[in-house]
Order: structure tokens, then sequence, then C-alpha cells
């Protein structure tokens, strides 16, 4: 099992190989088209995080210690990035997530989707991400 | 026949020239906010550099010719609008402050509870949150004109939600989403037979339009300098004299008064009852000069090319397979929006923006719109005289490839 930096590292490495916006746009569609983020049930308006441009869906929950984020989003670009949240962020401990160094979005250009005025849910939910880590975390705890 | 010498004009837009992410910037987001000709940027530069003084209240000389210019200005846009009087055109922050206005002090002295204001489907955020506010505050009730699946206004409806209760119909001149021209001659006079106010919010139409607010019979037309190739932060609230004279102020500060004691203080005449505080007084000369610039190409040369333009984009468009266009009303403005089967209008944008293409992509600030027509959004391109039917052969293009990528 990787840890959260060593994805990034696996995911900025894998962007490398893109020299044109458009292969990196591609990449990130294919991304999109392939993944079956998020069970049905769970595609509510509780998990939503709704943007201006588009949609993001975001369900956690903690299985053995580890939180299991899925998501989905509307917009196949912004389900991209997502997947890639998703792959990074998955599986690791509350505490792990809490004292992650977020880094491959820049690393791979990827930053202008998190400004505010791109509004397409992605930077909401990596605040929600956070939010959930803390929120199992205190959990563990009690 | 076409009037319009888009080389030359486009040389007179700084902007036009720059390139966004390698290639030539195509501006098609004009609904958004238009460009800046040279000419309106030479004004504000001149002012700052030259004449930069504070208005209405200087004995010197620089006062005295920053207040000369800037009621010069005022003088322009009555012109343009044709008003009847000079104190009719009130300075205000853009189309949003113009509304808010209107709502605040017409609303303190006309509306009270159980009345009804009337507005529409295809209304702006800005043009309906005033109204929502207004009336959860007095009580009164917010009646909503529908429309068809084209996008126009059904009238007859309109008539059915018209009574004596009806205090006020607050309607779009031109649909920043869909671009239909609505009818607002026609449905300022049934508001008026009902004994109704009307306000226009005329953002997206002054770009493209003459608009006389004389004849329209108008009691409020409200437009914002930026969609008109003037500066951001500077509109204009038109209203006739004798209603503005009986409301209320709107904000309180320097300008609007006449004397002030503790006890007491008396209110200015019009204009100035209505601009509290130093208002962007390079703002109003920005405008001007944009008035003076679209006067010089002609406002029916503008019209007719940019007609031209929304002919030549909606056929090319529709070539492509799984287009849908939102607004096919019959009367329409230079606003073509569009949605593609199977894609996400924020997909598009985003692609086609690598290509240095500017889109719009979203609500467009008009959601009870979009849940009319049951969508999350449009690609929204708007065009303005400066742009070409070459930009948009490289747009439809671009629209190409990105669907390539996306289905």
């Amino acid at each position: 099992m990787n840890s959260i930096k060593e994805t990034q590292q696996e995911i900025v490495e894998e962007f490398a190989l893109f020299d044109e916006w458009m292969d990196k746009y591609e990449h990130i569609i294919e991304l999109g088209k392939d993944l079956p983020l998020i069970d049905k049930n769970y595609k509510t308006d509780e998990n939503l995080i709704k943007g201006c441009q588009s949609k993001v869906w975001l369900h956690a929950e903690l299985k053995a210690s580890k939180i299991i984020f899925t998501a989905d989003s509307d917009a196949i670009i912004t389900k991209g990035i997502v997947g890639l949240v998703i792959r990074v962020f998955s599986n690791h401990t509350p505490q792990e997530i809490i004292d992650a160094d977020l880094f491959f979005i820049d690393q791979i250009g990827l930053q202008e989707h998190l400004s505010p005025t791109r509004s397409n849910g992605l930077l909401s939910m990596l605040k929600q991400i956070r939010m959930y880590a803390i929120a199992f975390s205190t959990k563990a705890d009690a | 026949m076409n009037f319009i010498n888009s080389d030359k004009i486009r040389k007179d837009f700084p902007i036009l020239q720059r390139q966004v992410n390698g290639k030539p910037l195509i501006y098609f987001d004009n609904g958004a906010t238009s460009q800046k000709p040279q000419q309106v940027i030479d004004v504000i530069n001149r002012y700052y550099q030259h004449e930069n003084s504070n208005i209405h209240r200087g004995i010197h000389t620089l006062s005295q010719e920053a207040t000369n210019a800037y009621e010069k200005a005022r003088t322009t846009v009555l012109q343009f609008i044709n008003a009847k009087h000079n104190h009719e055109v009130i300075f205000t922050s853009g189309t949003t402050g113009s509304i808010n206005l209107v709502a605040s002090s017409f609303g303190k002295k006309h509306i009270h509870a159980g009345d009804e204001i009337i507005i529409s489907t295809m209304e702006h955020h800005s043009n309906i949150v005033p109204w929502q506010m207004l009336c959860e505050e007095k009580k009164a009730i917010l009646k909503v004109i529908p429309i068809n699946d084209k996008g126009e206004l059904l009238i007859d409806e309109f008539k059915k939600l018209l009574s004596p209760k009806t205090k006020l119909v607050a309607v779009t001149h031109v649909s920043n989403t869909l671009g239909t021209i609505n009818p607002v001659k026609e449905i300022i006079k049934l508001a008026k037979t009902a004994g109704a106010f009307v306000l226009i919010d005329g953002a997206q139409a002054v770009p493209h339009t003459k608009v006389n607010v004389q004849e329209l019979d108008c009691d409020f037309y409200a437009f914002s300098a930026h969609k008109m190739f003037g500066p951001t932060g500077v509109g204009i609230l038109y209203g006739k004299e004798a209603i503005l004279n009986e409301l209320p102020p709107y904000q309180g500060g320097g300008d609007m008064i006449k004397t002030v004691t503790f006890e007491k203080t008396t209110y200015n005449e019009l204009p100035h009852k209505f601009e509290a505080g130093t208002p962007n007084i390079v703002g109003g000369l920005g405008l001007a000069a944009a008035i003076d610039y679209m006067n010089n190409i002609g406002i029916a040369n503008i019209e007719a090319y940019e007609h031209e333009l929304l002919s030549y984009a909606t056929e090319k468009i529709k070539k492509i397979e799984g287009v849908r266009i939102i607004g096919e009303a019959a009367n329409k403005a230079s606003v073509l929006s569009f949605l593609v089967d199977g894609t996400h209008p924020s997909d598009i944008g985003m692609i086609i923006d690598k290509l240095g293409i500017a889109i719009r992509t979203g609500h467009h600030c008009t959601e009870p719109l979009m849940n009319r027509f049951d969508i999350p959004g449009t690609a929204r391109a708007s065009f303005a005289f400066y742009n070409t039917k070459e930009e948009i052969d490289t747009f439809i293009l671009a629209l190409e490839r990105a669907l390539k990528m996306l289905l």
C-alpha cells in the first residue's frame, strides 16, 4: 500500500509524459470515463457539494480504521480530477489524511481547477475530505 | 449591407491583440463583460493624469473642470437613452446597484402588505433577489411570468397576472442566457393599463440596440457601463422625474443633502438625492467615452452586424450532431446558449479555453431559468461587433475537437 505521498509522486510521474495540454485533458477525461466512482445510493443531496459550474458527490466511510472515499461529478474533467484525489486519499487513516501535504495538483499543472473562480466543487471537496478525517479521528479517539 | 469594418475596429481594442494559452484570444464572453476600446482607456488615463479632482464641492479650477466633465457625461447618457431631463439620469455602481436603489426607495414608498410585484422566469438573479428581499420585508407577493420552450415570455399569462394589486413589473429587456429580446413596449403598456410601475433591466440591451426611454414609457431603466465597452463599477438608473422626486433617498452621505443639522436634514434635489458620497467620476467619463465610441460606429450598424454573426454561428453550430440550442426566440440578440448531448458545458468551456476561446458556462446567474429547462447550465457564446465570422469558424472547429475528446 502506497503512502499518500507516494501515490501523489506516482501521479506526477504519469502526467510528466504529457507535454501538451490537450493530451493531459485527454488523459483526465479517460480517467473520468473509466471510473465507477460512487454507489448510486450515495449520490444523495446530503453528499452533494454544489459548485457554480459542476456538481461533486463525496461519500466517506470508516473501514478497519481507514477512510474509504467514493465520489462522482456530473462533469467529466472534474470527475477525472476527483478520481485522482480519491486515489490519493482513500484507504488511509484519518491521521494520515490530516498530516498529508497535497502537492500533486500543483505539480501536474491543475491548480487552476482549485481556484474559487472555477467553482467546480473541487476545492470544497478537498475541505470536505479533511473535515471527514477530523471527524473520524475524534470518533476513533472516543 | 454591412457597415462594420472589423479589421479597423479590432485595432481599437488592445486586449484583442493578446494571446491566451499560446493562441490568439477569441473573446465570446461579451454577455459577462465587454472589452474596452483605446478611446475609453485613454479617457480613464487622462483623467487620473491631468484632471483628477472631487466634484460638486470645490472652488478651484480642477474641481470645476471635473464637475463639468461629469455633468457633460450625464448629458451624453441622456441623449443615448433619450431621457427628458438630465436629472432623470442617476449614476450608480451598475445595474445591480440601480435595481437595489429602486427596490429600497420605491419599496419604502409604494410597496405594502399584499401588494404584488411581477418579474419573469428569465430574470438574472439581480432582478429577482432584491424583489424577493423586498417582498419578504413588506409581506408582498412575487409573481413570475412563464415562458415557452423557445424562451419567449407568455404575454397572455402575463395579462392574467396583472391586477389592481400589481404595484411593479420588473423584467429584462434582453435575456443574458437566452438572448431573447422581450416585447418591452407591449409589456410596459399592459402594466400601465393595470396601474403598475415598470422597471426594465437593460444590462444586455444597451450594448446591442437603440433604447429610447420616452418612447418605451418605462418608469425605470437600469444598465451597466461595463457591458457596453465602458469601465466596471458604474451604471445608470433612469427614472421619470415625477416618480424619482416622490421617492425617499437611498443612501445617506455627502452630496445628497441640502442642509444638515443634528435635528433635521433636508435632501438635495435630483439627481444628487440618489448620489450619496463621491461617485465613480472616472467611471462616468469612461461610460460617456464608450457611448461616443458606439455612436461613431452607429448602433444600427452594430445591431445589424451582430445579428449577422448570430445567424452565421447558429447555422454552423446546428450542423454539429447532438447540439441543442437553449433560447430560440424569434427576436434574439447575439447570445448563443447551447448544450451538447452527453457532455457537460463546463467540460466544453475548459477545453476550448485551452484553445484560446473564452465562453461562459454554468447557470449564468439565472438558476430559476435553468430549472425551467431542467438543465444544469449551458455553454454560452455571446458576440460583440469586434468579433468576426473567422472567429466563429475557429470556435466551431475547437468545439468539434472538444466533442471528439469528450464523447
